[in-house]
């Protein structure tokens, strides 16, 4: 008995070696590229900055953007990651770590510009940038395309469920409205949950009337009675599994969602939205300046641009990879909707410290109400 | 004799110096952060914005109050019941008692979420019957639910060690005295175990007034208890670390007359007794 028992055992042991170890070796792609990656920088050290789950890992068959970059360039990658826009800015700001490459959001690069802590790019080395949508160019932080190149792109909008929702929305006041009573989500943090309010009453989402902010702040009192909840990633859960019936999100975050329950539908509210674009720029403390660029266009690249669009589950403002047929997302008419069905959007500024405390405050109230 | 004093004094050195770092140095920070303003300003203005947190401060106290009531009311019959048991049965369920602990207590409030959902076990099993499903899940209920349960078994052990050290010759003097069941548990028994009582209660009404997390899963985030109030401020950047400081030491502040209050109900010199 015992020694089937061992037999056994040791089966299972050489089986699961065998799984770990076939899940440890990566293929390199055959890459399709069109710019030069040479091995002048081999040896050096490239410290790339991100968002979490950002970025092509390899998992599940893709290619693994940072280990194909090293590949082919002998520099050693060092990539680390960050959950918000603020943790960025204080990691950079105290300094301490320096980075070469960062990939934060549109007001954060604003707040980066205006404080002169970014380098300018050197354009005659990015021989991809032809590749980006003319729409992502001359953006509102860097309307001379001087230090910023588009990597990512998102919309939020109203995801509801068909089988709760019988008429289609066409509104964000459909989450005031009292039939979805205790259906409703909302977002869990100050700034997004009162743009909605803001587009409801037609106001500038950067406002720096404090009495705009106190009548998008009454609004969301007043929906407080209809909600189920305030929801951050718990929205994935929540919508999934028709725990609720309305909420708004991004539309990449609704694809992954409706992936788990086809029920799930989404518009783009007539009112308009909150748009953001995160981009690739270099911080004035980079070690590795030349290194970063070389970097910078390889997340340009066809292939590497499909691979981190179809992992990440955004838009993408690569014009390769938008009019690519074998993209999974090819046609999306969420992700890339047409002219005519293009909502109103509105980017976040950096707003500046007053008017920053002050809402921060007025959500106190609501969450107090 | 001089010896053995020093030896003392050099064990409880590295005590000394981990309260130094870790709790007097904390406390002076937080005291400093509540009395100043983000520029590093002498103010009291911390302390005249606290009026907005009034219904947070209440909120807080009412919840722990009920949840402390809650626990009591489980607890001490629960201990007296197992001190009636043969030993290896009061250790099998002390055991039930504390295995939950044993568990991540996120783990264990994310567990109340699928238990109480709209779409959770109950109300599943509900409407399988052909019942209307109950709204259960972001309710006042479901937070004090949680506390409740969370906190229970520190109220169970306290008040079931005070229980069974009670000498049985002390009950059956009661009885040939003539007390009824009444008496016994008024007279002989409840004071007893006072000690165990108000420990216990000072374990779950601490905890349960400050909690964030349980209010935020259970609550679905709509209720903002004093807990969640500090973390909220403490996330959202330094330049709200001085209120959240101010919020904290009025908690603190609170907590230890709480404290007060209840130690007086027993003997100093009793033991099981907190700080």
């Amino acid at each position: 008995m015992k020694r089937i028992l061992s037999i056994i055992l040791t089966f299972c042991m050489i089986c699961s070696l065998c799984v770990v170890l076939s899940g440890c070796g990566y293929t390199y792609a055959e890459l399709d590229l069109r710019g030069e990656y040479t091995k002048e920088y081999a040896g050096t050290t490239l410290n790339v900055y991100n968002w979490g789950e950002y970025i092509s890992d390899g998992s599940d068959d893709s290619i693994d953007t940072v280990k194909e970059f090293e590949h082919l360039t002998g520099i050693r990658v060092n990539y680390t990651t960050f959950d918000s826009n603020e943790t960025m800015y204080s990691q950079i700001k105290n300094g301490g770590v320096s980075y070469d490459v960062i990939i934060p959001s549109d007001y954060m690069i604003e707040r980066l510009i205006n404080e002169d802590m970014l380098l300018k790019l050197d354009t005659s080395k990015l021989t991809n940038l032809d590749l980006i949508d003319n729409k992502y160019k001359g953006l509102y932080f860097d309307e001379k395309d001087e230090f910023t190149v588009a990597y990512c792109v998102g919309m939020v909008g109203l995801i509801y469920n068909t089988k709760k929702v019988k008429q289609t929305p066409d509104s964000w006041n459909i989450l005031w409205d009292k039939k979805y009573k205790d259906d409703i989500l909302m977002f869990n943090n100050p700034r997004d949950a009162f743009a909605i309010a803001q587009f409801m009453l037609g106001q500038d989402l950067n406002s720096t009337n404090k009495s705009d902010w106190d009548k998008a702040a009454v609004l969301l009192k007043k929906q407080k009675k209809y909600l189920q909840s305030y929801v951050m990633d718990e929205v994935y859960g929540k919508m999934e599994t028709g725990e609720a019936a309305l909420a708004p999100y991004y539309a990449g975050d609704f694809l992954t969602m409706y992936e788990n329950n086809e029920d799930l539908a989404f518009v783009y509210p007539k009112e308009g939205t909150n748009i953001f674009v995160d981009s690739a720029c270099i911080p004035k403390n980079a070690q590795n300046y030349e290194a970063a660029l070389m970097f910078i266009n390889f997340l340009l690249e066809p292939d590497i641009a499909l691979a981190n669009a179809e992992y990440i589950g955004y838009a993408s403002p690569n014009t390769s990879v938008v009019n690519n047929p074998d993209y999974y997302y090819y046609g999306n008419e969420i992700l890339y909707p047409n002219e005519a069905n293009t909502p109103k959007t509105q980017y976040f500024h950096d707003i500046d410290n007053e008017i920053r405390n002050y809402y921060e405050n007025l959500w106190i109230d609501v969450k107090l109400y | 004799m001089k010896n053995s004093a020093l030896g003392r004094r050099i064990i409880a050195c590295p005590y000394y110096v981990w309260a130094a770092i870790f709790i007097i140095v904390p406390l002076i920070m937080m005291v400093y952060y509540s009395i100043t303003n983000p520029v590093g300003e002498f103010t009291i203005d911390n302390f005249l914005s606290l009026g907005k947190y009034s219904k947070a401060f209440l909120l807080s106290i009412t919840y722990a109050v009920i949840s402390t009531i809650i626990t009591f009311l489980i607890a001490y019959p629960l201990s007296y019941a197992m001190t009636k048991l043969k030993i290896s049965s009061q250790r099998m369920i002390l055991m039930m008692v504390i295995f939950p602990m044993w568990m991540n207590f996120l783990i264990r409030t994310y567990s109340w979420i699928s238990i109480l959902a709209n779409t959770g076990i109950i109300n599943n099993f509900l409407v399988s019957l052909g019942f209307e499903p109950l709204k259960l899940i972001n309710t006042p209920g479901a937070i004090i639910l949680g506390m409740v349960y969370d906190f229970l078994p520190y109220m169970v052990l306290p008040i079931y060690t005070a229980m069974s050290k009670i000498d049985t010759s002390l009950l059956e003097a009661s009885d040939d005295l003539g007390c009824n069941g009444w008496q016994k548990l008024k007279k002989v028994i409840f004071p007893l175990t006072l000690p165990g009582v108000v420990s216990g209660i000072t374990m779950v009404f601490v905890p349960s007034v400050s909690t964030f997390y349980i209010s935020q899963k259970l609550g679905g985030n709509k209720t903002m208890l004093i807990g969640d109030a500090i973390e909220y401020l403490f996330n959202i950047g330094p330049d709200h670390y001085n209120v959240a400081s101010t919020l904290s030491l009025v908690l603190m502040v609170l907590i230890l007359i709480s404290m007060a209050i209840m130690n007086r109900f027993t003997d100093e010199t009793d033991e099981g007794v907190i700080i």
